[in-house]
């Protein structure tokens, strides 16, 4: 199998902090990548890295063969990259509808005058695009509240829609912080069906994730970071058993319950 | 024409002239604001259109229809020197770099006395700007912008407003938005500049100062910019109602402040909250 | 003749420091561009212009008493409309906005009352004796600036160094939540931040009223244009840089209008802020945060 995204010696540090210290990943195309790890490790620094919103200190990242490091956010969306966000980050004004058909903006090409002069072309486009934003609602069980506006969801529903407005732009890698956080059991569930249905669909799944079944369950294979180092990685079974991965899971579980109970 | 309206156009000429031509410049605000930017050299470059405009006409009798564009070129070239590092930025330094530029504008007109007529301004510049002109052209920018709002570029714009950073991630080239927005908000600001001299024969270096940039953004604020309408309407309320409250005097610009300062509190939409919608 | 202009430059230039520095201490603190600021400095020309004539006070009472009501002004001014915009988490340009139509509103209604003409000190409020070095006249003003400015700078800095205030103000400065995690009264130090600010601007207002014996409401609008490009140049939020540019700004302000024209001396400023964004937008040390979060 082929890398669909390699990271090489990565890092990024904020002043003092190593949020991610020199990581080596290879995403397979077609997989199914899981990153986990302890609150703090980096997971979401890593995502901001691959999706451009942050430019790495040293290290490159290359997506399909061609190295990307240096390109804004928009330009590698282009390239087929999408992602959602740990704290969902919805258009709230807009409708459910018109956020979808804002995450298709690069795939639409009507230029701008047909726009102006209202041509047919542009109300082709503009059809089928609802079309298929309508389509991807559906997909995630969303359609019937196509037209309310989006911030007015419940939270289960905007992750959801997170997902249904970065699938709009028909990526080939899908990032997804965190999809499960704050999700009841039975619509984790639900969750993890569509996801393997993606699997299915071409997209290549890199995601973060705290919930060790849905993880395990899930993914092909695993990378592990802890303090911004990558510490293990292989499939799930692998990782269930390495032991610096349970130690610094443990570890900082353990006292992550004592800081809670202390903090109560 | 019927004799009344006549009459009518004929009493409040001025008022219904600067009406059109405050939509006109509420637009261009709409139309940095409507992607969640802050310009403050609107009034900037609506004295850069007018000064054009009027020096064409006057000293080199350049015709009316090859003045205008020109009076858009001019502010845009500048938009483009001032917009093109700030867009990189915090969007603090646009707004900062353009309430510069007002400023150093009005000192550079009241100077360059051999040109710019310094202190006393242009006089004498002949009445080409027809209310038909006036009114056609807020007309055709009103519906040029329902139409781009209600396409991709439209929901650009509005996601960029909400939440830039995801717009970026949803594939928005964010600088390029940014700059062509602010090029086009200086066009028409511009174009707002030149049709203002030639219908009040009057430029004078004050007027595109401080305080018009204020003003500009008090009709965007009072009017909202859920739809281009807006902005248009709050310039009509605010341009109507200190000819009817004469009384107020000197507390004008108090009140066009406080506006400001009660939108952004109070009425965060404005008072036509509606919102376009971007989808068929 | 050059070295007059110099010294000539580095007074302007301590005067623009003053300004600027507690504009970009706004800024860096609270995240705001406090338009207001510009009236402060005109509030702390008209009371102590008020406090001279009207109770032959000195300078030694005016200045002062001068700088404190424009700081008492600043805090009831960001109370007022910056406390509901920081609460809601609005953002740099909602609260730019706000404060943009609060000068506006304040400057007309002081206009208003008090009038536009230009008014001055009463005559010999700070004597015209002057100094001279190697041909080099310094004026009493002149070094009155120049001390007061060397000494509210050095006060600051040792307040922001080595005292409690200046610790919470530079937490606050580096993050407000974790700050009000570290158990900071964030509130007060708003306040006191403020409050410093309007000091700084009221003080600067004072001196250069008197360095120019001329004072009128919009005085303070005039002087936000230098105030913009000192706080661009060295660096938003960078309170040294603010210094170095300050000083900047006036010597090259005095040289322009000493060798090319006293017209082109308005657009220095102007020109370098410009050049600034283009080519070193982080400012002169390179410490300001420009991107978006
Ligand atoms: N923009 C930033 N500036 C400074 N520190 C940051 C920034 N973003 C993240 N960090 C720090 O980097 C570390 C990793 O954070 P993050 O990537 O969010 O972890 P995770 O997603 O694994 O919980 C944390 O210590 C966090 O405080
Ligand atoms: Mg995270």
């Amino acid at each position: 199998m082929s890398a669909l995204l390699s990271a090489r010696g990565l890092t990024m540090q904020f002043r003092g902090l190593l949020a991610v210290n020199a990581v080596d990943v290879d995403v397979a195309a077609g997989s199914v990548h899981g990153i986990i790890g302890p609150n703090g490790a980096g997971k979401t620094t890593f995502f901001n890295l691959i999706s451009g919103l942050l430019r790495p200190t040293s290290g490159s990242l290359t997506l399909d063969g061609q190295d990307v490091t240096a390109l804004p956010p928009y330009a590698r969306t282009r390239m087929g990259l999408a992602r959602t966000f740990q704290n969902i980050r919805m258009f709230s004004d807009m409708s459910v509808l018109e956020n979808v058909m804002t995450g298709m903006h690069t795939r639409l090409k009507a230029p701008g005058w047909s726009a102006l002069l209202r041509l047919p072309g542009f109300r082709a486009e503009e059809r089928e695009a609802r079309a298929q934003a309508m389509e991807l609602l559906e997909f995630v069980g969303l359609a019937d509240k196509a037209d309310g506006r989006s911030g007015s969801l419940a939270y289960g529903e905007q992750r959801r829609l997170e997902i249904a407005r970065a699938l709009a732009s028909r990526p080939r890698l899908l990032l997804l912080d965190e999809p499960a956080a704050g999700m009841n059991p039975a619509e984790t569930r639900e969750l993890a069906v569509l996801l393997k249905q993606l699997g299915q669909r071409d997209v290549t799944l890199l995601l973060v994730e705290h919930d060790m079944g849905f993880v395990m369950d899930l993914c092909d294979r695993i990378t592990v970071l802890n303090f911004g180092r990558k510490i293990a990685e292989g499939g799930p079974r692998d990782i269930r058993n390495d032991s610096s991965v349970i130690e610094a899971y443990l570890g900082s579980k353990v006292a992550e319950r004592l800081a809670k109970a202390h903090g109560a | 024409m019927a004799e009344w309206l006549d009459d009518f156009l004929f009493t409040y000429e001025n008022l219904i002239h600067a009406l059109g031509i405050h939509g006109l410049l509420a637009l261009s605000m709409y139309c940095v604001m409507a992607l969640g930017q802050l310009s403050l050299g609107q009034a900037a470059f609506m004295g850069l259109g007018a000064y054009t405009g009027a020096l064409l006409t006057l000293k080199l009798g350049l015709p009316f229809w090859l003045v205008l564009p020109i009076s858009a070129l001019v502010p845009a070239l500048v938009a483009l020197v001032i917009g093109g590092p700030t867009l990189r930025l915090n969007g603090v330094y646009l707004a900062i770099s353009t309430i510069a530029l007002g400023e150093v504008l009005r000192v550079l007109y009241i100077n360059a006395e051999s040109l710019t007529g310094g202190a006393l301004g242009l006089s004498g510049i002949p009445q080409k700007a027809s209310l038909w002109l006036v009114y056609g052209l807020l007309a055709v920018c009103i519906a040029g912008f329902w139409a781009i709002g209600r396409s991709r570029i439209g929901r650009a714009m509005e996601a960029m407003r909400e939440d830039e950073m995801a717009a970026g991630v949803m594939g928005v080239n964010l600088p390029l938005y940014k700059l062509g927005a602010l090029i086009a908000s200086a066009m028409l600001a511009g174009l707002a500049g030149s049709l203002a001299a030639h219908s009040n024969s009057f430029i004078g270096p004050n007027e595109y100062g401080f305080e018009a940039a204020v003003t500009i953004l008090s009709f965007a604020l009072l009017g909202g910019i859920g739809t281009p309408i807006a902005p248009v309407i709050g310039a009509f309320v605010l341009t109507a109602l200190p000819e009817l409250l004469r009384p107020l005097a000197d507390f004008r610009l108090v009140f066009n402040g406080l506006i400001i300062v009660l939108a952004v509190l109070f009425l965060p939409r404005g008072i036509v909250p509606f919102r376009l919608r971007r989808a068929p | 003749m050059l070295s007059q202009q110099l010294v000539n430059g580095l007074v302007l230039g301590s005067t623009y420091a003053l300004f600027a520095l507690g504009f970009t201490l706004i800024f860096g603190v609270l995240r705001v561009i406090n338009l207001t600021y510009g009236f402060y400095f005109s509030v702390g020309a008209f009371v102590a212009l008020w406090l001279a004539r009207s109770l032959g006070a000195s300078i030694w009472i005016a200045l002062p008493l001068g700088s404190l009501a424009a700081g008492l002004v600043a805090v009831v001014i960001d109370g007022i409309l910056l406390t509901r915009l920081r609460r809601t988490k609005a953002g740099e340009l909602p609260s730019l906005m706000v404060t943009l139509g609060a000068v506006l509103a304040l400057y007309a209604l002081m206009a208003a009352l008090i009038g536009t003409e230009i008014q001055r000190f009463p005559f010999g409020f700070v004597g015209s004796t002057a100094l001279e070095f190697a041909g080099v006249r310094v004026s009493l003003v002149q070094m009155l600036i120049v001390g007061t400015a060397f000494v509210m700078v050095a006060v600051l800095f040792l307040l922001l160094q080595y005292t409690r205030l200046g610790l919470m103000i530079r937490a606050l400065a580096e993050n407000e939540d974790a700050a009000r995690l570290m158990g900071i009264n964030v509130d007060a130090t708003v306040v006191a931040v403020s409050f410093l600010s309007g000091l700084l601007g009221g003080a600067a207002g004072v001196l250069i009223g008197l360095n120019f014996n001329a004072i009128q409401p919009f005085m303070g609008e005039a002087m936000m244009l230098r105030g913009f490009a000192v706080i661009i140049i060295g660096g938003l939020g960078d309170i040294r840089g603010a210094l170095v540019a300050g000083i900047l700004l006036g010597v090259l302000e005095v040289l322009t209008a000493g060798y090319l024209s006293s017209n082109a001396k308005e657009a220095v400023g102007f020109a370098i802020l410009v050049l600034t964004l283009w080519f070193r937008p982080v400012g002169l040390f390179g410490r300001a945060q420009v991107k978006r979060a």
